[in-house]
């Protein structure tokens, strides 16, 4: 074990240590010289992956507070606060993201005063930053009760059905305005990414994802943090997982019917690959898995079955950002490796800001006194844990 | 009162003066090498291009419903009434949306730079706005490229195809695209041959109204929406309420009893 934990923290220190280097040729060297971002690709890794996805895997947020607050599902109450934090990292490194993509990211409180309302770009921008603030305050009582002050606990109690309505608000806005982002661009996005649907997609697979980084992030953590997790709790999501998905795959479907490009989708070709690609990872793979019982009742292939959907979820927004342009522009992209070094320094500094956060406050409450695991640890995939137990170290 | 250029690829004769007025014009850098360049870029905001002994030019559309001013979040593009759609770098943050919103692939970026501003065709709006005509159709020896009021130069491109029917494509390039442009084409070689989208493809509808679909919906979406959300949650909780509410009843009658 020793042996293992001293592995992760020099991945980690090497990931910084290319990020730092990747950083200095970013704001001492310019985008043309970090990225291979051009004029016919003025939109990289960073918009696909850093923003595009970056806010999709922290729908969890919502979605937990969502379910827990506003349709009571009581059950769910012990993934509240894991949600909140990682959609709370999760905006904040976006943002951070943003910093490196943006070409002059000191203007960026522009958006407040030159406000172009007609602008997807702005709606985003201003929800991102309302959005984030609200949770802010989700995630407060955390620092509140690490600190038992009593009365800001109260007084944030007093405000939060209008966070959780103003946090759900939101987040419908801007995880369907990231689809919008796409519609003025028909002639240039594949017409298998392209559909005046985007928005609606945007916000089911972010509901989607939602549900499976929460599947994800709690079997995690509690493996990480040997930390007693109820059976019933994933039980709970995989089974809302499973409806989340068929409805995306119905609204997929129906899609293509209406613009009549079935035929095409199963006609090879360079972006039916891709097509093929995301359309198992995100739906016949996960599907099928979760129509088992035996699946929807085992945390470890529920597990599984999360990360499947995730990844899926991922290949579309990259198709959609990257390999949907690729025959308009007529060459490829691919990242240059100092866009790759900030993505991962991104996603480090998230897990690691996430296991300081667990360390240091009550996110799970139970980590204090671990209760005997209830996940079998020995059998359970061990992806990411080291990572997530020690980087707070 | 809206200004518009007219080029005339029959007319032209490829000597690339536009090229060099406009550099000039715009303080960009101009020599030979610059010259040779077959593509638009941060610094040659138009391009005349060769293909046998045909000529064609390139530059910003100035569309009457700019893609790139209706998608810039700090509104950095915007359509002046005389006709050029202009660039305030110093609202610009960077985002590059402009860049891949327009159809016509102008907007270019100065990737090299730490301060990086967006480029293209303005259209010179000091001349015109000065009672001038663009320093690219002030300089052209042939009348290829010509300045003048929009509607104007409409009647005068309809014309010319109708004289002479047989030199030119019936069409006009830009008069419809994407909702009309202020800037027209004449050819006798389609101008998707030199890289220019296919009408058909990017349709007469004006990019804005892509997004503002739902854009404009939005107003009407948000209060709906919060009260709903605000229903749910009053009504979930409201439940909770009366059960608590009842079973403290329960309790006082139970230690009543
Ligand atoms: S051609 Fe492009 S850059 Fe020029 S006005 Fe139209 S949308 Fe803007
Ligand atoms: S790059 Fe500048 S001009 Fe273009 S959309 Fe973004 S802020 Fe506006
Ligand atoms: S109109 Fe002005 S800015 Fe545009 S190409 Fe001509 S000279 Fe250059």
């Amino acid at each position: 074990m020793k042996i293992k934990l001293t592995f992760w923290k020099v991945v980690f220190i090497v990931i910084m240590a290319l990020g730092l280097y990747s950083s200095f040729i970013r704001y001492f060297r310019g985008l043309g010289a970090v990225s291979n971002m051009t004029d016919q690709f003025p939109w990289g890794l960073w918009i696909g992956f850093d923003c595009l996805c970056g806010v999709m895997l922290a729908a969890g947020g919502f979605c937990m507070v969502g379910a827990v607050y506003l349709f009571n599902v009581e059950r769910l109450h012990s993934v509240v606060r894991p949600a909140v934090l990682t959609a709370f990292l999760g905006y904040i490194l976006f943002i951070v993201g943003l910093l490196y993509d943006l070409g002059r990211p000191w203007y960026i409180w522009h958006q407040l005063i030159y406000m172009n309302p007609h602008s997807v770009m702005f709606e985003v921008g201003m929800c991102v930053m309302t959005y984030t603030t609200v949770l802010f305050f989700e995630f407060l009582p955390n620092v509140f009760e690490r600190f038992n002050l009593q009365t800001p606990i109260r007084l944030i109690k007093k405000i939060y059905p209008v966070l959780i309505v103003l946090g759900i608000l939101l987040s419908t806005l801007h995880q369907s305005s990231l689809g919008s982002l796409y519609l003025i661009m028909p002639s240039k996005l594949h017409p298998f990414w392209y559909t005046p649907a985007l928005p609606f997609f945007f916000f089911a697979s972010a509901v989607a994802v939602g549900l499976a980084m929460t599947i994800f992030e709690s079997t995690q953590s509690a493996k990480a943090f040997g930390r007693h997790l109820e059976l019933s709790v994933l039980v709970t999501l995989g089974g809302a997982l499973l409806v989340a998905l068929w409805v995306n795959a119905l609204l997929r479907f129906e899609d293509y019917f209406r613009r009549g490009l079935i035929r095409q989708i199963f006609k090879p070709s360079y972006e039916a690959y891709f097509l093929w690609l995301e359309l198992t990872l995100t739906f016949v793979i996960p599907i099928t898995m979760l129509s088992f019982k035996k699946v929807r009742l085992s945390p470890q292939w529920l597990y599984l079955a999360s990360i499947c959907t995730v990844l899926g979820f991922i290949t579309n927004r990259l198709n959609i950002a990257l390999i949907g342009f690729e025959t308009y522009v007529g060459h490829h992209y691919i990242p240059k490796w100092t866009e790759f070094s900030i993505t991962l320094m991104i996603i480090a500094m998230g897990f690691a800001l996430f296991g300081l956060a667990v360390k240091y406050l009550p996110i799970f409450p139970e980590a204090r006194h671990p209760v005997q695991p209830r996940l079998r640890t020995e059998t359970a995939p061990v992806l990411a844990t080291p990572v997530l137990g020690h980087a707070g170290d | 009162m809206s200004k518009a250029l007219l080029y005339d690829a029959t007319m032209c004769i490829g000597c690339k003066q536009c090229e060099s007025g406009c550099a000039q014009q715009n303080n960009l850098p101009y020599d030979d090498k610059v010259a040779a360049e077959s593509v638009q870029s941060a610094h040659k905001y138009t391009v005349v291009m060769t293909k046998d002994d045909k000529f064609m030019r390139r530059l910003c559309m100035h569309c009457e419903k700019p893609a790139c001013a209706s998608v810039c979040p700090v509104g950095a593009f915007h359509k002046t009434k005389e006709g050029p759609v202009v660039y305030d770098v110093w609202k610009c943050i960077g985002c590059r949306y402009c860049m891949v919103a327009c159809v016509f692939g102008q907007p270019k970026y100065e990737w090299q730079s730490l301060n990086p501003r967006v480029r293209k065709c303005i259209m010179c709006p000091d001349l015109i706005a000065a009672g001038k005509q663009t320093a690219c159709a002030a300089i052209c020896p042939t009348g290829a490229t010509k300045f003048g009021e929009r509607d104007d130069l409409i009647s005068e491109a309809k014309d010319r195809i109708r004289q002479s029917p047989s030199t030119y494509l019936p069409r006009i390039y830009g008069l419809n695209e994407v909702g009309g442009t202020s800037v027209f084409i004449l050819s006798s070689v389609n101008a998707e041959e030199y890289g220019y989208p296919a009408s058909a493809k990017i349709g007469d509808t004006p990019m804005p109204e892509y997004t503002g679909r739902v854009m404009d919906r939005i107003p009407d979406f948000i209060p709906v929406w919060t009260l709903a959300l605000g229903g749910i949650y009053w009504i979930s909780h409201r439940r909770d309420e009366v059960a608590a509410a009842e079973a403290e009843e329960r309790k006082q009658n139970g230690s009543g009893k």
